[in-house]
């Protein structure tokens, strides 16, 4: 039970995907300028790394070796297609602002790689939760970036207003696309100095 | 003039990597040499170019809405296959990428041996796909996207090498240590991008 819940807990802190393994982040910061929208690109993406874990978990007895590549990327990109039509079907407005970048999650190396590490060599329902595991580690880091981006360039948090224009100027440079990659530096410099350190301590 | 602005557009002031943050996987893992760096570079600009206007074509005559009526079929006429585009687009790349690196291999060696290692990573670079889905969505014509195509592979390489000669400038620099790495080279990126910020708003002629 306790290894079990460590495939979950890993990749959220010690061993994460976006600050560690450097997976990932091409998206990890285009749809970060409101938190709705990382919450909304979070799901889809831990939608289709666990839908493509089990897939390939189940078929990894019966993937030739020397396709498996193109196999993978088929399975992947029927996922992406359904979790593109769920969204346009059911949050059009989200889906239209998240524009190409749900079509980018084909590419994300983050599902890529944990078929090709995970989920190619364990069974189904390990697969499955290492696909949580790694979906919510990214959506740690996207949502924190998104809410330091939302929360210091307009002042509000999901659309609320948190700091009243009244007093605080936003700061437009963070809903650029300079301020996503300064915030993601310090967190990674954050993650890795702080959180697993104290991690490690545990150990 | 109007090629040519967009050119410039793509390079510079939308730089797919800098503003559009496509391509950031193998941007950070292959830039701690300047030698990898230019191979990357000029890779992508060759796949680039030649997937942006073939899966335009593909776009054009196979998925779109109606786009199958040449065949004169009338049961084909009206078929729309657009929800198909990702797992189209994605197939086209990936097996361009084995043609091109073949056709490299067969017709210039010595380009091979410098660039043969880069091209299987190019497959699962989100420029490639991100360029031709900015296509679609920005509704360019055929010429348009080979130019798109080309200068955002050259707006990526320009991109990665000025990474990797600001990364081995600051080798002997002293970074804190959590932000070694990984920490460091995104927050040069971000300073590279307030750089490109400065191109934003140029035009060429009227």
């Amino acid at each position: 039970m306790a290894k079990l819940r460590k495939i979950v807990s890993d990749p959220l802190a010690d061993n994460n995907p976006v600050t560690w393994q450097v997976l990932g982040v091409c998206s990890a910061l285009a749809v970060t300028t409101q938190v709705s929208t990382a919450l909304v690109m979070s799901i889809a993406l831990t939608a289709v790394l666990c839908g493509s874990n089990v897939v390939i978990s189940l078929l990894r007895n019966m993937i030739p070796n020397k396709i498996r590549m193109i196999v993978e990327l088929c399975v992947i990109a029927t996922l992406v297609i359904l979790a593109d039509q769920i969204l346009r079907a059911f949050v059009y407005d989200i889906s239209k602002q998240l524009s190409v970048f749900v079509g980018l999650i084909i590419t994300n190396c983050i599902v890529m790689g944990r078929a090709e590490a995970y989920a190619l060599q364990n069974p189904p329902f390990k697969s499955f939760l290492d696909g949580i595991g790694n979906g919510l580690g990214y959506s740690i880091i996207l949502v924190a970036v998104a809410a330091f981006r939302e929360l210091l360039g307009s002042g509000t948090l999901l659309g609320i207003t948190v700091l009243s224009p009244e007093w605080y100027v936003g700061n437009t440079l963070m809903l650029l696309p300079p301020g996503a990659f300064v915030i993601i530096g310090l967190l990674i410099w954050f993650q890795r100095t702080v959180i697993s350190k104290t991690l490690r301590e545990e150990d | 003039m109007g090629l040519l602005n967009l050119a410039i557009e793509s390079i510079f002031i939308q730089n797919i990597l800098l503003s559009l943050f496509l391509g950031m996987c193998s941007y950070l893992a292959q830039s701690k040499k300047m030698e990898s760096a230019k191979g990357l570079g000029m890779a992508v600009i060759m796949v680039l170019t030649i997937a942006t206007p073939l899966n335009w074509l593909i776009r054009r005559y196979l998925l779109q809405s109606g786009a199958l009526s040449w065949t004169g079929v009338e049961a084909l006429g009206n078929l729309d296959l657009s929800f198909l585009t990702f797992i189209c687009f994605i197939a086209v790349i990936a097996s361009l990428v084995q043609i091109v690196e073949m056709v490299v291999d067969k017709f210039f060696p010595a380009l091979y041996n410098s660039l043969g290692i880069f091209l299987p990573l190019i497959t699962v670079n989100c420029a490639i796909l991100g360029a031709s889905l900015f296509m679609v969505e920005r509704q360019y014509s055929l010429i348009e996207s080979l130019v798109y195509g080309a200068s955002s592979g050259v707006g990526w390489a320009l991109a990665i090498m000025s990474l990797a000669a600001i990364r081995k400038k600051i080798r002997y620099s002293n970074v804190p240590e959590g932000l070694r790495g990984l920490g460091i080279a995104f927050i040069i990126t971000g300073l590279m991008a307030i750089g490109f910020l400065c191109f934003s708003g140029i035009t060429l002629g009227s």
